[in-house]
């Protein structure tokens, strides 16, 4: 009996080391990724850690980027003379012997010898024709080396600069879009915490014919997909004049929303009754009640909710996509779409940054707020 | 109505006030005016003229209508069920009291709440046929059987694949809520159940199973209904995988990602055929409102 339970406990175990690791490899791929320079972020087999490479150059040590191992043996030569003077070929032996006349200097490299070429310092810009050569795998010399400067780059570049610093599109910058999403976010977490607990409060604590056909029709509403809603709306702020602002993406969050306005309909319905009749003989208005007695009871449940809208917002990406026209008005999430649409899959190394960006809020977020999200979700699923 | 009755009536219609004017202008308002729509010709730029049922039955002969449902309901036909599978298990894996239960909840659960658009950017990378992290560590597993790994998102047979993999890496949401149902179920049903000699997976299908429907009818009409509208991450990742050739709402590779919402807005807001589109959102609406009745009546009889 104990071996079995110490096996099947060793089973459990395995499976949820190899679960946990399945989920959380992308996130180390996206983080050890955006600190790679592009060359590494794009090699196979990859490598695990970002690398910075030195190795000799005409025996002098430089910072390197490695072109990958020479397939034959050969010679590296210094072509002096003929139409390609000036120039480092790696020719195969009987090429090196039939053009001897040309070369100056030359050394001989075996196969499986790394060609090697010199990186450019911080700040200087790419040679035209950088320096190269090919040299045995043990002359280089690898360390670990995080490239933090991807990220600056990144958000410059993902505001549309190019990495010369020229600005693209007037003053839009990476802080244009982090604003607008701030902006949306903020505005519609305020909007959420005012409006859903009144609201919750009239459908949970007080009796009035019709209540609970209105919160029948809330709770249908949620069936409802988007796409019915998604042309009247756009008709809707198209007549208000709210294309091409931010105003549709935070606006409806003060009328509330029949998810949040469930979350706190069911946390009020918990309230013990006694409460709010205790007030009532005192001759409290239902206000005063709402106001003196829930709302400082309830601090859990508007925490949850404002924290999922949060996270709505600021992961929104429909939203944006259709009422947000001109490049000043994106938020973070359109913006880094946009960017990946335009540059195409080239520079991936940005991307990765970018996203990281983007994504870490959100997990910052959740570790402070833990035990919100998780008892605000688990609220939603429990039945009423 | 007596006064008190009036005056109860009054409060509550004061406290719900702003959310029934949001519902009349942002719900009831666009429902109405769809479905109105959905029977006319109709762009922002001109005013509607009545058709009848001409959108509806100009639908029924358009295959890139029929192409897009299908590809839609097979997404969500292997999503919903696996990621019912693969939540739930996780969760029965951290009710099993382990350790570290915390540390590994966090990392089931964080996927869930990254940015859709960020983590397409992130799956991209992985999926990436030459330099993908997948298919290099797949490449080694497959040779012995002599075959090689997919080029996934640029592969018509394999894009749909991929895109139910990255589902599945965000299902913690509903991991959370069905780790919840099962810290409710009572500990006296495990306990009587043990009386009757009923371990493992008896006692999952006898006691744990039935003690979860209605936990798992939640989570299920609540990711089918978002499985139906998948959209975010189709467009963000079948046109990175395109190269930007072709619009945005084009279904890369081959129209193999061409999901329902996607081809409902380009027919909305770059073809300007509104009407059409109405039409189209109705019978996502007709279906999604079909299979939660259907899910409905299958709990309720198994629940009963």
């Amino acid at each position: 009996m104990k071996t079995r339970s110490f096996l099947s406990r060793s089973v459990l175990y395995a499976l949820l080391i190899a679960a946990g690791a399945v989920f959380a490899v992308p996130f180390l791929w996206l983080a050890v990724s955006s600190f790679k320079p592009l060359d590494q972020a794009m090699t196979m087999p990859p490598t695990l850690f970002p690398r910075a490479y030195r190795a000799p150059i005409d025996g002098r040590p430089c910072e390197v980027t490695l072109d990958g191992p020479v397939a034959q043996a050969g010679v590296v030569a210094d072509v002096t003379a003929g139409p390609d003077a000036g120039r480092r070929l790696l020719l195969s032996p009987a090429q090196a012997l039939a053009r001897a006349g040309e070369l100056g200097g030359a050394h001989r490299v075996a196969s499986g010898w790394i060609r090697v070429v010199e990186r450019p310092g911080p700040g200087a810009p790419a040679a035209a024709a950088p320096r190269w050569d090919v040299v045995p795998p043990g002359a280089v010399e690898s360390r670990i080396a995080f490239r933090w400067r991807n990220y600056p780059e990144a958000l410059a570049a993902l505001g549309g600069r190019d990495e010369a610093g020229d600005a693209g599109s007037g003053r839009v910058s990476f802080w244009t879009f982090l604003g607008n999403t701030l902006t949306v976010c903020i505005l519609g977490v305020i909007g959420t915490v005012l409006s859903n607990a009144v609201v919750a409060y009239g459908f949970a604590r007080v009796r009035w014919r019709g209540r609970d056909a209105l919160f029948s029709l809330t709770l249908a509403t949620l069936m409802v997909p988007f796409p019915v809603l998604m042309v009247p709306l756009y008709g809707v702020f198209r007549e208000l004049g709210w294309i091409g602002t931010l105003l549709p993406l935070w606006v409806p969050a003060f009328f509330g929303s029949a998810f949040n306005i469930f979350l706190m309909r069911q946390f009020f319905a918990g309230i013990p009754e006694e409460l709010s009749e205790a007030a009532r003989i005192d001759g409290s208005s239902e206000w005063a009640i709402f106001w003196r007695i829930i709302l400082p009871l309830s601090k859990p449940v508007l925490a949850a909710s404002a924290l999922f809208h949060f996270l709505y917002a600021w992961n929104d990406f429909m939203g944006p996509y259709l009422y947000l026209t001109r490049r000043d008005t994106f938020t973070l999430s359109l913006a880094l779409q946009a960017y990946q649409s335009q540059n195409g899959g080239v520079q991936w190394h940005y991307l990765m940054a970018a996203s990281t960006v983007t994504i870490l809020p959100v997990v910052v977020l959740f570790f402070f707020a833990q035990k919100t999200f998780i008892q605000g979700i688990a609220t939603t699923g429990s039945k009423s | 109505m007596t006064r008190r009755e009036r005056r109860q009536f009054f409060t509550g219609l004061g406290f719900t006030s702003p959310w029934l004017l949001g519902l009349a202008v942002f719900t009831a308002y666009p429902v109405l005016a769809s479905l109105f729509y959905s029977f006319c010709d109709y762009s922002i730029l001109k005013t509607p003229v009545w058709c009848g049922l001409q959108n509806y039955r100009e639908l029924a002969g358009d295959g890139l209508f029929w192409l897009s449902l299908r590809n839609t309901l097979v997404y969500a036909g292997v999503s919903v069920p696996l990621g019912a599978v693969v939540s739930l298990s996780l969760a029965l894996l951290l009710n099993a009291d382990v350790r570290g239960r915390p540390f590994f909840r966090v990392i089931f659960y964080l996927p869930s709440i990254v940015p859709v658009v960020a983590a397409s950017m992130l799956w991209l990378w992985i999926f990436n046929g030459q330099v993908g992290l997948l298919n290099w560590l797949l490449a080694p597993l497959l040779a012995p059987f002599g075959l090689t790994p997919p080029a996934w998102l640029v592969d018509p047979a394999w894009a749909k694949s991929a895109l139910v993999i990255m589902s599945l890496w965000g299902t913690g949401n509903a991991m959370v809520i069905y780790l919840a149902g099962l810290q409710n179920v009572p500990k006296e049903l495990y306990e009587a159940a043990e009386i009757d000699g009923a371990t493992g997976w008896r006692r999952f299908w006898h006691v744990t199973l039935p003690q979860l429907a209605p936990v798992i009818y939640f989570n299920v009409v609540m990711s089918l209904i978002g499985a139906l509208q998948i959209f975010t991450q189709a467009i963000v990742m079948s046109s990175a995988a395109s190269g930007g050739t072709g619009t945005e709402t084009d279904g890369f590779p081959a129209r193999s990602t061409l999901f329902y919402t996607m081809h409902l807005f380009a027919t909305a807001f770059y073809d300007l055929r509104m009407g059409y589109a109405s039409a189209m959102a109705y019978v996502l609406f007709l279906i999604i409102a079909g299979l939660t009745w259907f899910a409905t009546r299958l709990s309720r009889d198994r629940m009963s």
